[in-house]
């Protein structure tokens, strides 16, 4: 954690906008937002009105309600997230953000970079690279303390 | 859970147990409600932003059937689907061809040829809805927008969702439901919704004519005394005198149902001194219920038109947003 700490700060973003994505990369977020001191209120986002298997299976699970402010026009983005792995998740956070305006920037800090991927995207910042094979998964609890597992899918 | 029930609850339900139609609260499980309410929490912030869309229904075709007038229920509908982000077509049935003889399921048989995804449908024939539901093709969602005196899931649905927004929960509130029971699908969606989530004492208060004491079998105490039925409440859910269903003379006069049972400041003064005042709408000032209470601090008939476009985004996501079988 500390070592994605340290990769987000040398972004450099000027006055950031730290956005975790629900539920891991909130709690990612929050310490983030403690840790490197950010003035701006942490804001969150559930993508999961924005998911691209919503044909095949409709909502799955709970959508938490997102909370970033009424416009992101010109604003540099952090999104968190706790582990990237397909990347759908964070296109799904991108198609929301735009629906709150058009941001200066976007920059993508995870906990995990765990490869796997199935579109064009890749992180800012890392804290860790893992190689992890296909059938099991990566979760995070927490909040307090925060602990990564791995775990059968 | 009694046979009606079951069989209700079976053609509400796909294989899955997903939601597939609403069509009465009576049937469903009390989860699915929990489920629709926690869904609309989320829908709420939706409509509080700038883009007020969210993609959950893209590439689907709603079609908005109205065979009775209706202002509130029609609005919210079309505004729940298109922040859905469906297609929406209302069907402008005065012109269409049900009014030159054509059958509703020919209607509908027309309608789903066109390659709709969901039926919103409001008809004066209770069991309009469920007659659709029972011949649609098996991706197609039907929902009941209210037919004839049976129900109106949606209207219950969202003024039990407003309760809970403000009281968080329905466990051991009293409610009387007041008025014209008789002719109410709301006051029979209501007492559904109130039974599933565990609200047991409910009254329903009016004149005898208006409240029979036979409905006492639908699980509420009938009080003819309005002090009586009022005292101590915790919510009180007015009805709207329906004289499009009244065939006689089951009111001598407004003014003289105002006098004995419309809504006043005084009458109020039995119940809780915050109870929560509801009405599904069209008021009638100074028939059912006086100015000074409709638009008094206790009245939640503007947050119930607010919260049933959020109520009805829940219903059209859990129905229209089900996804593709994979029991077929």
């Amino acid at each position: 954690m500390e070592q994605l700490a340290d990769a987000c700060a040398a972004l450099a973003l000027p006055d950031p906008l730290l956005v975790g994505i629900e539920t891991g990369g909130v709690w990612l977020a929050r310490w983030l937002h403690e840790r490197l001191g950010v003035s701006a209120p942490l804001a969150s986002l559930d993508a999961g009105f924005y998911r691209d298997d919503l044909r095949l299976g409709g909502l799955k699970g709970q959508v938490r309600p997102s909370n970033l402010p009424p416009s992101v026009d010109g604003r540099h983005i952090l999104l968190v997230d706790d582990v990237l792995h397909t990347g759908r998740t964070v296109q799904a956070a991108l198609r929301e953000l735009f629906d709150f305006g058009r941001p200066a920037c976007v920059r993508l800090a995870v906990l995990v970079d765990r490869g796997g991927r199935e579109l064009p995207v890749c992180a800012d910042a890392v804290g860790l690279r893992l190689d992890v094979p296909p059938g099991q998964r990566l979760r995070l609890s927490g909040p307090d303390p925060l602990h990564l597992d791995l775990e059968a899918a | 859970m009694s046979g009606l029930a079951q069989r209700l609850g079976a053609i509400q339900y796909d294989a899955q147990g997903r939601l597939r139609h609403l069509l009465t609260l009576e049937g469903l499980r009390r989860e699915t409600l929990e489920e629709l309410f926690t869904l609309a929490d989320s829908l709420v912030e939706v409509g509080a932003r700038s883009v007020k869309n969210v993609p959950l229904l893209r590439g689907k075709t709603v079609v908005l059937l109205f065979f009775e007038a209706s202002t509130r229920t029609r609005t919210t509908f079309e505004i729940a689907a298109k922040r859905l982000s469906a297609d929406v077509v209302t069907l402008d049935v005065p012109a269409s061809s049900t009014s030159k003889g054509e059958s509703l399921l020919d209607t509908i048989a027309n309608l789903q040829a066109m390659q709709t995804d969901a039926f919103v449908v409001r008809h004066a024939d209770s069991g309009a809805a469920h007659l659709i539901a029972r011949n649609v093709a098996p991706q197609v969602a039907v929902v009941n927008a209210g037919d004839g005196c049976h129900a109106h899931p949606t209207q219950a649905l969202l003024d039990l969702y407003t309760i809970r927004q403000r009281r968080g929960s329905l466990a051991g509130l009293k409610v009387a439901i007041v008025g014209d029971v008789l002719h109410s699908r709301v006051a029979r969606s209501q007492l559904a919704g109130l039974h599933l989530l565990g609200v047991s004492d409910i009254r329903l208060v009016g004149p005898a004519t208006l409240v029979p004491q036979r409905l006492a079998q639908l699980g509420a105490r009938v009080c003819h005394d309005p002090r009586e039925g009022l005292a101590d409440v915790d919510v009180v859910m007015m009805l709207r005198l329906q004289r499009e269903r009244m065939a006689g003379g089951f009111v001598p006069s407004d003014r003289e149902y105002f006098e004995l049972y419309g809504l006043t400041e005084t009458a109020l003064t039995v119940a809780k001194p915050d109870a929560l005042v509801m009405h599904p709408g069209p008021i009638n000032r100074g028939v059912e219920i006086a100015s000074a209470v409709a638009d008094g601090g206790r009245s939640l008939i503007l947050p119930q038109v607010t919260n049933g476009i959020a109520i009805r985004m829940a219903v059209l996501a859990q129905t229209a947003g089900r996804g593709a079988d994979t029991d077929a």
